[in-house]
């Protein structure tokens, strides 16, 4: 695996619409940017309504994940390209999720929606109709999630990465600040975890940093290379872009991407937690 | 949820005795900057939040009392503020030269 297999420029992206075989797909929580202009041909994933389960806090089961890609016109053998807003947070969130139900090709539009918007690159508002598919999900690939009992074995043992903004870390705010600050649960951040945010492995245009640059950060936070690997965040979205850092463009072997994160995490009775 | 709400606009519902507003606009030649992303950075200028302005050029944060920098970055340019927030209502604006 190497950043070409799973990272795609805007320019390559531009160049690429409407290809055979790739489908392009925007995924945000917000869908009115997808509905005030998409890539030309890409195919609009809703985060929350497409993506979580309406009942329970969780993913949409396996049925429910092939009857939602069969919709939407993606098959088994295309390759997915995606990207969204928020510096690509949800659309990371996305590319996480194909891999745990197994989709073999997924790539990420470096900089998403930030970037080629900054760019002025062309935005479309024509609806995008795909013939339907019979797509085929595998079992959840459960070495990439971790549930709330690993991260609490995990204190003092694993790379615990809290990828939240600092003043998260420490509790000062509850929520990243473009939201408003009242939340049942506590603040804090899990103790032993490093708190290394996600923006460090961030441009300002949205891009990631290069190769050298991460592998240079996460050595000087003292990542240990010989532990697994836990990252968290407050949903799940901002861990799934670390996640991504740390396992597709790093190669390193053992991450889990912990959604439940501190929604979770804050809110559970009796486990410990350090400001 | 971690995508920004619709920005700009009224603040119903929302309690000024315990949220710390940042809000304003981007402004660049006697005119609102729609579409340009406004990010909020700490004390020690790490990220915190970022949001793309309404049509009208507005931004809105919930952050906590303490000194932050708001930094716009558009297609016409950048700009830069720092401010110093209270609890309640602080309004700034961002000029791109």
């Amino acid at each position: 695996m190497s950043r070409s297999d799973v990272l795609v420029t805007a320019d390559w992206a531009q160049e690429h619409l409407g290809d055979p075989g790739l489908v392009f797909v925007e995924v945000d929580e917000d869908t009115s940017a997808y509905d005030g202009g998409h890539l030309e041909g890409a195919v609009k994933l809703d985060w929350r309504k497409d993506l979580q389960d309406p009942l329970r806090r969780d993913f949409v089961g396996r049925e429910a994940f092939e009857q939602l890609l069969s919709a939407r016109g993606i098959s088994n053998d295309d390759t997915v390209v995606i990207y969204g807003g928020n510096n690509n947070w949800f659309a990371a969130y996305a590319y996480w999720y194909f891999k745990l139900y197994g989709h073999q090709s997924v790539k990420l539009v470096d900089g998403g929606r930030k970037k080629w918007e900054l760019d002025g690159r062309p935005l479309s508002k024509d609806p995008v109709e795909r013939p339907a598919t019979q797509y085929k999900a595998s079992e959840p690939d459960l070495s990439i999630r971790a549930f709330r009992d690993e991260v609490v074995a995990s204190i003092g043992s694993k790379n615990l990465i809290d990828v939240r903004s600092p003043d998260e870390f420490t509790g000062k705010i509850l929520a990243p600040a473009h939201l408003p600050q009242e939340m049942a649960q506590k603040g804090g951040h899990v103790p032993t975890a490093k708190n290394i945010p996600w923006s460090k492995t961030a441009n300002e245009d949205g891009t990631f940093k290069s190769d050298e640059q991460l592998a240079a950060l996460y050595d000087e936070q003292g990542y240990d290379d010989s532990l697994a690997t836990i990252a968290y965040c407050r949903i799940g979205e901002r861990s799934s872009h670390t996640w991504f850092v740390l396992r597709e463009l790093l190669g390193k072997p053992d991450v889990k991407n912990y959604d439940g994160s501190w929604v979770e995490y804050g809110s559970l009775v009796g486990v410990p937690i350090e400001k | 949820m971690c995508g920004a709400p619709k920005q700009g606009g009224v603040l119903d519902g929302i309690d000024l005795s315990t949220q710390t507003v940042i809000q304003g606009s981007v402004w660049h030649d006697g005119a609102p900057v729609a579409g340009a992303y406004v990010r909020l950075l700490d004390e020690t200028d790490e990220f915190t939040a970022e949001v793309v302005t309404s049509p009208e050029g507005e931004f809105r944060f919930f952050a906590a009392p303490g000194t932050w920098t708001l930094r716009s970055l558009a297609p016409v340019g950048r700009a830069e503020r720092r401010v110093a927030a209270v609890v309640g209502l602080n309004e700034t604006t961002l000029a791109i030269d």
